[in-house]
């Protein structure tokens, strides 16, 4: 942990070497989930609902994933950018380090500038929370933590997939980023709005519905049952697949050398 | 002490083909080739040796240096170093050795070289006093205090490279492998890095091994040859015998005026440039006495210089001789 | 004319290459297409009455949004160019016999041509095949197709000259990557790539549809859908004539100055 607080400050001070770059990506970052959230509010003024909800429900959505989503890309850009690594050869120096391997990559890479899209989400929270007319008791307040929570780590382990895609194939990850981009655009909405097909596979598949759509559903009084307020807590069960997946890739890695 | 038996990998290729039908193609089906990078690879280094593993491109020699590190596992054979398996006991291995990749940085581009060094120190856990006294050796012997508070974005590429290697040594390594570490590097800072080198095995016995394609490197450092080509360790010896087995063969610099001078038995044209030739002669075959005169009643001879075959020339020939 | 032909046939063999990247490219955009009409369904199961286009309109609009995406979406940026500038290799460029603008001009419109063509057709195809109602419907008439194919080529060229302007600005600004972000982010919404540009307020609309970014994807798109025919059609076409010699001036104009800096300075 000391050791990740230190690279966090070298990241840190190599950032702030460039400070306008810095801003202007970060305003960058800002704007692009602006336009999303445009598009969202002018969807939800022109028909007032979607599936059941309204505006102010659909941002509380819209805040969960962002939000989630940036805290993950923050903290686990560096397997976002792991492809370079394995095509630099970089990824070597880390094997030839007498640390953990994901730590390593972790730590390779730190993205401040999605605080953009942080600050977006707060805003977004900060308009929703009172708006959205919840009571906001201490389960409430728990369920919408854990959302937050459980959603980075999904992500996260999203990440962790996409990196270990890249064992296999540098140029075909593309698909990845219907699960990752995808799930923070489409995810702006609460999931049962693309059907019972789609919420399914979000639920047993790739459980971003379990942070996103069920514990709402709790958040609104819609269902009151113990399972949709502890839903995030499953999704978690998505990182065992996802790290045995990165561990058999890493195997492989050893054995091709690409 | 390093010690590698039967080692033997293969790789998987997609062949490639130029041409725009071709890619078409490719689109559909693609073959694959099988190369065997390593065949049958074993030797021995003992502990404090100083090793120079040479070959020409895509000959083995970074695979092999990567099953040495941990990087990759063999397909079947046996590598231990220092009694362990390099791929089977990451961890504990790789606190052990250091490792330079010439061409790639282990520095971080936009802050001081100092703090670089202090988050290595971290992830080695080397202990603080250790640190220093590192430290302070590696900064004299290598000329750092000056440059340690640049960050390595504004470095040539001389002191990128005197850091780089200062920085895979600061855990005190028992083995080094440095892979390709002059390349690019001025004359000045070639022989520092050399000179470096060699006090670092004299004096900490620290086990050496090389990786070059300057034959200069391992005619200032290394003792002990690998010749590696197409997957198989070729030669194994001492730079001293390889020398002596291509000795007979001696190598001309003419100059002259006139007419470009044609060559007999026993000479080989190396190099000609307007009024300069260079020639490898076998002795056996034609004196050196006769050679001369030979080339003296074709043309005007200015000057005429005879010396042993350089390092460079035997490896070139090496590789003719076992067409690699 | 036949080094730029040389040029577009570079870019295809190279894209070819790349067949995992195009197969999973596909798949992306296939299933990204997916669930945007999923979203508009929802949307318009709440209340027919609110959608301003019709539905079938809206789900050929997004097919075809997905199906040529690399032609029109601003973010595809030519990463070589950006590069060429920030680390001066520019210079080489300059000393080829061939004009710098046309020459890029030509390489992006070139790479995002030979990306398209690898990708469309498999979409196209799912995207004709799949049941009502997320099928995708052919043009009204064969005129209103061509009228497509004309405002298609236009919006292209659109584009391409207005992310020549964001290249040329590497020239003038630190910070690339921002600039980079800000104007593709602008844009593409501008343009109705998140939302079509009926689904926006009246009075945003109206403003919109007068600005450059309208006569990217959104014309082509509505065209096709038949969501803009006859006398519309033929003045939005113009429209996006009068942008594409506007954008190509600025950024010839641009260029020249930002080229003298570059000889005064040394780079």
């Amino acid at each position: 942990m000391r050791l990740y607080l230190k690279y966090f400050s070298i990241h840190l001070k190599s950032q702030m070497q460039y400070k306008v770059s810095f801003f202007l990506t970060a305003l960058g970052q800002f704007l692009v989930s602006f336009t999303a959230l445009l598009g969202v509010y002018f969807m939800m003024s022109r028909f007032n609902e979607v599936a059941g909800f309204t505006l102010q429900e659909v941002l509380l959505c819209y805040g969960t994933i962002l939000l989630a989503f940036s805290i993950a890309e923050c903290f686990g850009r560096g397997f976002d950018v792991f492809p370079q690594m394995i095509g630099n050869g970089e990824f070597d120096r880390a094997l030839v380090r007498p640390r953990p391997i994901v730590f390593q990559v972790l730590s390779s890479k730190m993205e401040f500038t999605r605080i953009g899209r942080v600050l977006q989400a707060v805003f977004v929270f900060c308009y929703a929370i009172p708006a959205s007319g919840i009571v906001w008791t201490g389960d409430k307040i728990l369920t919408l933590a854990l959302m937050i929570i459980c959603g980075s780590i999904v992500f996260f382990a999203l990440f962790l997939v996409y990196a270990a895609f890249s064992f296999f194939t540098l140029e075909g990850l593309e698909f990845m980023n219907v699960l990752t981009n995808g799930g923070r655009e489409f995810g702006r909405y609460p999931f049962s709005v693309y059907g019972d097909g789609v919420l399914k596979f979000l639920t047993y598949i790739v459980p971003l519905a379990l942070f996103q759509y069920y514990p709402l559903l709790y958040l609104l009084g819609r269902e009151t049952g113990i399972a949709y307020m502890l839903s995030p807590l499953m999704g978690l069960l998505f990182l065992i697949p996802a790290y045995a997946f990165w561990r058999f890739g890493l195997s492989r890695y050893k054995s091709t050398g690409s | 002490m390093i010690a590698l038996q039967n080692i033997n990998k293969t790789f998987r290729v997609a062949k490639r083909q130029a041409g725009f039908g071709n890619a078409v193609k490719a689109l559909f089906s693609r073959e694959y080739e099988m190369v065997h990078a390593l065949n049958d690879v074993s030797f021995t280094i003992r502990d404090g040796e100083m090793v120079g593993y040479i070959g020409p491109n895509g000959a083995g020699k970074s695979t092999t240096i990567k099953i040495m590190c941990g990087v990759l596992n063999p397909d079947n054979g046996v590598c231990t170093i220092d009694g362990r398996i390099p791929w089977k006991e990451r961890v504990a291995h790789v606190r052990e050795i250091g490792v330079v990749f010439g061409q790639r940085s282990q520095l971080w581009w936009d802050v001081p070289v100092i703090d670089s060094f202090e988050l290595i120190r971290d992830i080695y856990k080397v202990d603080e006093k250790l640190y220093k006294q590192n430290l302070d050796e590696l900064s004299a012997l290598l000329d750092l205090s000056e440059i340690l508070k640049t960050p390595a974005r504004s470095l040539s590429l001389g002191q990128r490279m005197r850091c780089e290697i200062a920085a895979s040594l600061l855990h005190s390594p028992k083995t080094l492998f440095l892979d390709e570490p002059t390349i690019g590097l001025d004359a000045v800072s070639k022989i520092a890095v050399r000179q470096f080198i060699k006090k670092l095995n004299a004096e900490r016995g620290t086990t050496v091994i090389l990786t070059t394609h300057d034959m200069q490197d391992i005619e200032a450092l290394t003792e002990r040859i690998l010749l590696i080509g197409k997957g198989r360790i070729l030669l194994d010896g001492s730079l001293a015998e390889l020398k002596k087995r291509s000795s007979e063969r001696k190598t001309l610099v003419v100059e002259y005026s006139g007419s470009m001078p044609t060559m007999c038995e026993g000479m080989t044209l190396a190099e000609s440039r307007e009024g300069r030739l260079i020639v490898a002669l076998d002795p056996a075959v034609l004196p050196v006495s006769d050679a001369i005169t030979k080339l003296a009643a074709q043309t005007e001879l200015l000057d005429v210089s005879v010396s042993d075959i350089t390092a460079e020339e035997m490896v070139a020939a090496l590789y003719r001789e076992y067409r690699i | 004319m036949s080094k730029y032909l040389a040029i577009l046939r570079i870019r295809f063999s190279n894209s070819l290459q790349y067949r995992a990247a195009a197969i999973a490219g596909m798949v992306t955009q296939f299933a990204w297409g997916f669930m945007e009409i999923l979203a508009f369904s929802a949307f318009y199961k709440v209340n027919p009455d609110a959608f301003p286009m019709g539905f079938s309109q809206t789900v050929s609009y997004i097919w075809m949004q997905q199906a040529f995406l690399a032609l029109f979406m601003m973010w595809f940026f030519e990463n070589e160019i950006f590069a060429s500038i920030a680390n001066g290799s520019i210079a080489y460029e300059l000393a080829r016999p061939i004009d710098l603008y046309n020459r890029w001009f030509c390489q992006s419109a070139a790479n995002r041509l030979a990306r398209a063509a690898l990708r469309c057709m498999p979409i196209l195809i799912v995207a004709f095949i799949v049941p009502e109602p997320f099928r995708m419907s052919l043009p009204p008439n064969i005129g209103q197709f061509l009228l497509f194919l004309l405002s298609a080529a236009l919006s292209l060229g659109v584009v391409v000259s207005f992310s020549m302007l964001i290249y040329i600005s590497t020239f003038y600004t630190l910070s690339p990557v921002g600039v980079r972000f800000i104007a593709a982010a602008l844009s593409d919404f501008l343009a109705g790539a998140t939302i079509p540009l009926p689904f926006f307020p009246e009075q945003l609309r109206t403003i919109a549809q007068w600005l450059p970014f309208a006569s990217m994807q959104n014309m082509p798109l509505r065209v096709y859908s038949g969501n803009i025919t006859g006398s519309d059609a033929v003045r939005g076409i113009l429209l996006q004539i009068a942008w594409l010699v506007i954008l190509v001036i600025i950024g010839k104009l641009l260029m020249k100055s930002a080229l003298k800096k570059v000889i005064v300075q040394g780079g």
